[in-house]
């Protein structure tokens, strides 16, 4: 089989997915409402979103690849490229920037051996990145590891923090 | 109340009573501290009827502008001819501010409360509430208050035995601070990128779906059940300055203090007495500046902070605004240059893009700053600055590009030292190259 021979894609949206999305698109007046949704379903089951993905959820909402695909590098929740099994988002717009937030990323980046943002950890378990606003400025500096989010993180309890996640 | 902190006695607690108490997020909880009460009040009434009472009792919209909230509902077409719906603005997301999630996580219900009263006033049948995608947990005790709302029969075909349909649905976000603005907001329940839409048409006339339609905050949602329980007289009493701002406000306080969190007063609240005795500096630290309403209004220097009043004419009076109540609080520590590019930083990543002044003036105000930052920077670059924010301010579909100038313009006027200091070599560059 030769490298360009596009592999198997399983798809996202059968049985009881394809059950969730048809409850969900009830919602709203048009099927295109229901990409947002759709693509937070994907990146759950996936962890991120392909190209293929994309695909398949302009087929199954009556769009096109490339309209999805504009809408999927919009907003900067969804992921285009595998990211590591803790996906960490540490705030340091102002507030949290007057309280520490970019010593929080240092740690982080240390102590995770990513050392670089946006990078994935060489053991594949970490990525960290920096966020605008998480909105929590009263809990310098929150911190989000997959769907946890995790307020007042402060340098030093970021190796307790991390053994939560392995 | 002064959550997480203990309640301050200068408090006037309405909406943050029942902040920090878990069951006070269950359906049943919340009946028990009278919730509910005002939903079956209103149900028993006119849709105009209702709207009357929110005008009288003066509310305006607490997301940032200011709109009085019964006038935007009496915008709605009395006849109904099409679906109208709401939307309520659950995006949060302008840094400093972080009262709306408190809201969700402690009491949901009354949230959904406010949304079905003012569903019922302007006729809508189905109401978006537009969540941001990080508030994970926000989301989950909406979900869950939401499943319990409908299993009582509080939501549905069937509204409280009204006869009257009230559908109410989340709609989770994915990461754009420019989904809080209005129109963005209803392009991303449509499934669209968040692009912010020329108006008019206003919402009223042409929103989401291109049906009539009317967008409020959470905060302000929450308010309409006590303004029914209690009457408007009430609530319009609940002013400390002027007629024209009224009730109470939670004002979310971050940055150089001992006691940060939320802290809820009458509008009109000495903002020194909310910075200095209430959140309280850092001990030996003085008061350099405060930016009152979120990250998007004027900063204002400590003679201002401490003689400004918190509500919409006084904060106007200073030159800034009240916004969404978003307190950030900087001491005699605060690099200003450091930090005003920071927010600068923000909203040229936040940029939706699609108006050239934004996208191109944005970036460029980040690398002008980041180059005085690193020592490179030339007098000439302020006058560069101001000229290049005007160019930003009032030409845009949106105020994304204003917001991003005005802590520019503002910091270059009141603290033009530190910048000076940076560029004449007074001051050690702390960023390596621009």
């Amino acid at each position: 089989m030769s490298a360009h021979q596009a592999a198997a894609y399983e798809p996202v949206f059968t049985e009881e997915r394809k059950k969730q999305l048809d409850e969900l698109l009830q919602r709203y007046p048009t099927k295109r409402a229901g990409l947002l949704p759709a693509l937070w379903m994907v990146q759950q089951a996936r962890g991120w979103i392909s190209d293929r993905a994309m695909a398949e959820v302009a087929e199954v909402l009556g769009l096109t690849p490339a309209y999805v695909k504009g809408v999927v590098t919009f907003y900067t929740m969804y992921h285009q490229h595998p990211v590591g099994k803790h996906f960490i988002q540490v705030c340091t717009t102002t507030p949290c920037n007057l309280c520490g937030g970019e010593g929080v990323v240092k740690a982080l980046l240390e102590h995770t051996g990513c050392k670089e943002l946006g990078a994935t950890s060489p053991d594949g378990k970490y990525t960290v990145i920096e966020v605008e606003c998480l909105g929590a400025c009263g809990f310098p500096t929150p911190v989000m590891i997959g769907d946890d989010f995790i307020e007042s993180v402060t340098p030093e309890k970021v190796p307790e923090l991390l053994k939560k996640y392995q | 109340m002064g959550y997480p902190h203990q309640p301050h006695p200068k408090e006037t607690v309405v909406l943050s009573q029942y902040f920090g108490e878990a069951e006070a997020r269950t359906y049943d909880g919340w009946v028990k501290r009278g919730g509910y009460a005002a939903l079956k009040k209103a149900l028993g009434m006119e849709p105009a009827q209702v709207t009357e009472l929110v005008k009288e009792s003066g509310l305006r919209g607490r997301g940032g502008a200011g709109f009085p909230t019964g006038l935007k509902w009496s915008f709605m077409p009395k006849e109904k001819k099409r679906a109208h719906y709401l939307c309520c603005n659950a995006d949060e997301s302008e840094p400093g501010t972080f009262k709306d999630r408190e809201i969700m996580r402690w009491t949901p219900h009354a949230l959904i409360e406010g949304c079905a009263i003012a569903q019922y006033a302007i006729q809508a049948e189905v109401a978006y509430i537009y969540i941001r995608g990080e508030f994970t947990e926000p989301l989950r005790i909406m979900e869950r208050a939401l499943a319990e709302a409908y299993k009582k029969g509080t939501l549905g075909a069937n509204a409280m035995g009204s006869g009257k349909r009230l559908d109410m649905y989340l709609h989770r976000g994915a990461g754009a601070y420019i989904c809080g603005e209005e129109t963005a907001l209803m392009n991303s329940i449509e499934g669209r990128r968040g692009n912010p839409r020329i108006r008019p048409p206003f919402p009223a006339a042409a929103g989401v779906f291109g049906m009539p339609t009317t967008i409020n905050n959470v905060e302000t949602l929450t308010a309409v059940p006590h303004i029914l329980n209690r009457g408007p007289a009430w609530y319009k009493g609940l002013s400390l300055s002027n007629p024209k701002s009224t009730g109470t406000k939670l004002f979310s306080i971050s940055g150089h203090v001992k006691r940060p969190g939320n802290y809820e007063v009458t509008v009109g609240f000495p903002l020194g007495e909310l910075v200095n005795e209430m959140a309280g500096l850092r001990d030996g630290r003085t008061l350099k500046a405060c930016i009152p309403g979120g990250s998007s209004v004027p900063i204002l220097n400590r003679e201002e902070t401490e003689s400004c009043k918190l509500d919409y004419e006084g904060c106007v009076e200073k030159g800034t605004m009240l916004g969404s109540g978003g307190v950030i609080v900087f001491d005699d520590t605060a690099d200003m240059v450091y930090q005003i590019m920071r927010l600068t930083r923000f909203y040229a990543h936040e940029s939706c893009a699609q108006c050239t002044q934004c996208r191109e003036g944005t970036a460029w105000t980040v690398r002008i700053l980041q180059r005085i930052l690193a020592g490179q920077g030339t007098m000439k670059d302020l006058d560069l600055l101001l000229d290049l924010s005007e160019q930003m301010t009032g030409k845009t579909i949106c105020v994304l590009s204003d917001s991003c100038a005005a802590p520019v313009v503002s910091g270059i006027k009141k603290f033009r030292g530190e910048f000076e200091a940076y560029i004449k070599g007074a001051r050690k560059p702390v960023l390596a190259h621009a």
